[in-house]
């Protein structure tokens, strides 16, 4: 326990974990109102046609039927960025991928509703469909979409930093090499789910498992055309998002206007199948990536250039192409650097943020070929690594302001603990260690949306017996926020965790704050709830100040008192000080607010990247592969993160450990895929995700670099930890058998057909050979940072 | 729809609940007798969230017909505290962090349940097998071991 903290630090239990461990919990699904009626969504056959005719007659003569909605009735578009409003409650003249919903029906059950669904008449006129990012590229007679920066081009982006073929001349070696990285889903174990009631006083009330209840509450004043004071979100504990749960969605939208039409509750809960169609998870993305080191391996100049398949929708899109150019410079001290970018529109299911959001996949290109670079050097991977780190308190060439870095003992910790150094390239055949580091956004610096407001409010009100209420918009998605919030006022207040009642993520009752996404909510909700924290413990000390006749400055508030430190035994109990101060000042109320400071850059498109703080990872993987059948096993997993301060260590270790785990699916057998627009297998079974039979050992470091603006210091730890362990077990499969898998997931008959082409004298690589040659468009070149260092010799 | 009325023994309780005879026993029991505590996945029988136990055996209750289980004991996360002093598993999770979302948590209890019962010290690699059949995709499993391996141990001491 770090000293100077009673609550910070401690190994506690989750305040909500016993609601959990109980069945108390109640996810979205688990309500159930009076009359209630259950909505099915009809979806498209059909991966890319236009609608002729919806016939609803027969569904709507079904007895049992209540309501039946098509989307003439809905024709205002949303969608999560304001640049990308291209989505459809229910399609109107076309749909785009095998799943695109396009009727809704509410009746007294689910069953009839189904039937109903059966009985909806749609003709399509189908048209050709891209299923494929070369397809997308090569073809303008078919167009998904009537807007982007090219006929299936959502968005084209190209940025330079620094001369970059300065940087390359200065080179003694360069190495390009290209990587597919597969899509893959968040597949969290709760189905979307949303219950909407639309009450006689006209208001409308929509419960949803969401991650950002503030932005359904957008998409549904927008939409309904309603003022958000009619509209009331609630959103439910989340059973699982990963990034899967962050775009309002037309189950959501859908059910509030059956509501609102039947004068009843409707509650739509999508099914597995619909889960793996609903998607917004990981692009697929094929990048190219061209690195120039000197003979010391310091790196000179690097040009990245990533290619996402987007699917239908611009969801996140914008946000998601950046990603793959924002980070690559967060980790190691790029002197120049180029970034290219698409994005385009496929006839499938809508990619968008997964853990990690975009920069999974530059991470996982990068530190292969950082490896592959460091073999040709003759250097040792971790001595090209440490040779190039980013130093605490610096700028980026590409303006990202890094703070506090723990990145060294990271790599120290993991380095040492797995003794990588003498196994790594001495192991016996099919044994093999990877090593890889990442670095993650503490909350992404600007918002969704512009606008100067806060990212992150809290409001704390204490009732005269002592109660203390945290009211916050914040939604804990099983990563701890409510936990969070709790410890940080019950650490200041000077009480226990369980003390504090928590009111979250209800746009009636709880002030602003964005969601759960980007790492963001320790960070800037934790910011918010101290302030609102400190700011009542300054109140309620003034108040027992004047009652104890001593300095306010003197008192400290612990073990639910509130005393003189150097005389314990002169204080308060904690109702006798709370009493004192609402006598002294009324009702004890506080609130707390958290902006990022302005931290974008001196050019279009740095929005992107962003952050108050990072987050630092180190990982080695170990690995045994069978040549034989292709087979991997993760023996054991060393991983250490930076994550400012452990507000609680067992959750950080709880994250580390969740994140590893999905790091390892992704790696080596994670893939969302789909044969002519049918996913290839929507199922749990089919759809490989690793169970605890395939569950490693994982020695976990918890580094604590103390941010200068964390609160306590802290700082993420929900998704940076996933990064390195994708190319970590690349580089040991690579380190186990001499072979390249330059694509992810690394299942066993890639494996296979690599051992078998190094056998027959081939270089043992599999994976895309190029990425498509399209000219991007002028880069916008924008000079580093006053001060940079130029290259020299 | 005609319904049937079943008679069945829940948490100790024997309870007559109306119901047509293909639904589930996760619909009976989450949609007409309100113990939404039993979770869902998949309604497949694939993911193992909505596992409760058939006289102390793990069921996947979206695979099992409230007809075919009359007259036998189930038990449901609801069940699994003694009144209100929680069960030594639900303990030991809520103290090590082995919930996260807490989506699969029920199905996961009761799988570790009848593992400790049948089985009051099982190794790693036992527990691991016994829970292979419930997937988790926040924790990773390992803070799932120790708190079934702390449980164990806390059995075992008589705590």
């Amino acid at each position: 326990m770090p000293e100077g903290f009673s609550v910070i630090g401690k190994p506690l239990p989750r305040v909500d974990g016993m609601g959990k461990c109980t069945g108390q919990t109640k996810f979205a699904d688990d309500l159930n109102l009076p009359r209630m009626l259950h909505g099915r969504l009809l979806r498209s056959t059909h991966a890319h046609a236009l609608i002729t005719s919806i016939d609803t007659s027969r569904a709507e003569a079904l007895p049992g039927v209540a309501a039946v909605l098509t989307g003439a009735a809905l024709p205002i578009k949303f969608g999560i960025l304001p640049v990308s409003q291209d989505e459809e409650t229910l399609a109107i003249h076309k749909v785009r991928y095998v799943g695109d919903p396009v009727a809704a029906v509410a009746a007294i059950d689910e069953e009839t509703a189904e039937r109903a669904l059966e009985l909806i008449d749609v003709v399509y006129e189908p048209l050709p469909a891209i299923m494929t990012i070369e397809d997308a590229l090569a073809r303008d007679d078919v167009r998904i979409h009537d807007y982007g920066d090219g006929p299936n081009i959502h968005k084209m982006v190209a940025l330079e930093f620094g001369d970059v073929d300065e940087g390359f001349r200065e080179a003694e070696h360069v190495r390009e090499d290209v990587f597919f990285f597969e899509g893959n889903t968040h597949l969290a174990m709760e189905q979307h789910s949303a219950v909407a009631s639309y009450g006689p006083d006209g208001k409308l009330t929509v419960w949803t498992s969401t991650q950002t209840p503030h932005y359904v509450h957008r998409a549904l004043e927008k939409v309904l055309e309603r003022p958000a004071g009619r509209i009331r979100v609630i959103a439910t504990p989340v059973g699982g998002g990963f990034g899967g749960k962050t775009d309002p969605f037309s189950h959501e939208i859908a059910a509030a206007k059956l509501s609102m039409m039947t004068g009843r509750p409707v509650k739509i809960t999508c099914t597995r199948e619909e889960v793996f169609y609903i998607h917004r998870g990981r692009h697929p993305t094929l990048m190219w990536v061209k690195t120039g080191f000197r003979g010391d391996g310091r790196i000179t100049a690097m040009h990245f250039k990533s290619f996402l398949d987007g699917g239908a929708c611009g969801s996140y899109g914008v946000a998601s192409t950046y990603y793959t150019g924002a980070l690559q410079t967060t980790t190691y001290t790029i002197p120049c650097y180029k970034f290219e970018g698409l994005r385009v529109f496929t006839n499938k299911p809508p990619c968008g943020p997964k853990r990690g959001h975009g920069t999974p996949q530059p991470r996982y290109a990068v530190e292969c070929q950082l490896d592959k670079a460091a073999a040709d050097l003759g250097i040792d991977p971790v001595a090209l690594r440490l040779r190039n780190l980013v130093e605490p308190n610096s700028m980026t060439v590409n303006y990202l302001r890094i703070t506090s870095c723990g990145l060294r003992e990271c790599l120290d910790r993991v380095v040492e603990a797995s003794g990588f150094r003498t196994k790594h390239g001495r192991l016996p055949r099919g044994r093999g260690v990877g090593l890889a580091v990442g670095a993650y956004m503490c909350g992404a610096g600007v918002p969704i949306y512009w606008n100067d407001m806060p990212q992150s409010e809290v409001q704390i009100q204490i009732d005269r017996g002592g109660g203390i209420t945290l009211f916050s918009m914040a939604i804990d998605i099983g990563q701890g926020s409510d936990s969070v919030l709790a410890y940080t006022a019950a650490e200041i207040l000077g009480v226990e965790p369980s003390d504090i009642t928590l009111v979250t993520a209800d746009t009636d009752l709880t002030p602003i704050d964005l969601g759960s996404y980007s790492s963001r909510v320790t960070f800037m909700a934790g910011n918010a709830a101290l302030e609102a924290a400190t700011k009542m413990r300054a109140i309620i000390f003034e108040a027992v100040a004047e009652r104890l006749e001593v300095p306010a400055d003197l008192l400290v508030a612990n073990g639910r008192r509130v005393y003189v430190k150097e005389h314990p035994e002169r204080g308060l109990s904690w109702p006798e000080a709370v009493r004192v101060a609402e006598a002294r000042c009324g009702l004890l109320a506080t609130t707390g607010s958290y902006r990022a400071p302005q931290l974008s850059g001196p050019y279009k498109g740095s929005g992107v990247g962003p952050s108050p703080a990072y987050s630092y990872t180190a990982c080695v993987v170990e690995v045994q592969c069978d040549p034989e059948n292709g087979e991997v096993k993760v023996e054991k997993v060393w991983i250490a993160h930076d994550v400012g301060r452990a507000i609680n260590p067992l959750l950080v270790e709880g994250q580390i450990e969740g994140s590893v785990y999905m790091g390892l699916g992704e790696a080596l057998m994670e893939e969302q895929v789909f044969r002519r627009g049918v996913h290839k297998f929507p199922s749990m079974l089919e759809y490989k995700s690793p169970t605890t039979l395939e569950t490693p050992e994982i020695r976990s470091f918890i580094v604590e670099s103390v941010d200068p603006e964390g609160p306590f210091g802290a700082k993420e730890v929900g998704q940076g930890p996933l990064l390195p362990v994708i190319p970590a077990v690349a580089n040991a499969v690579r380190d186990a058998l001499g072979i390249a898998i330059d694509e992810t997931p690394i299942t066993p008959d890639k494996i296979l057909a690599s051992v078998t082409d190094l056998r027959r004298g081939g270089t043992g690589r599999i994976g895309p050979a190029r990425v498509p040659s399209i000219a991007f468009k002028a880069p916008i070149r924008v000079e580093p940072p006053a001060g940079w260092r130029k290259v020299t010799v | 729809m005609p319904k049937t009325l079943l008679t069945l023994r829940v948490n100790g309780e024997t309870c007559e609940v109306a119901a047509p005879v293909h639904k589930t026993l996760l619909e009976v029991l989450r949609e007409e007798m309100n113990l939404t505590g039993t979770k869902h996945g998949c309604e497949l029988g694939e993911c193992g969230t909505c596992t409760v136990l058939i006289d102390g055996e793990p069921w996947l209750s979206c695979l099992t017909l409230p007809v075919e289980v009359q007259g036998r004991e189930i038990t449901t996360v609801e069940g699994l505290a003694a009144g209100s002093r929680p069960h030594a598993l639900q303990e030991t999770f809520t103290e090590l962090g082995a919930a996260q979302c807490g989506y699969c948590t029920p199905g996961i209890l009761l799988a570790a349940k009848a593992l400790l019962d049948a089985d009051p010290d099982p190794t790693r690699d036992q527990i691991a097998r016994a829970l292979a059949g419930n997937l988790c995709r926040c924790t990773g499993y390992v803070k799932i071991f120790e708190a079934v391996e702390l449980a164990a141990a806390r059995g075992r001491e008589g705590r």
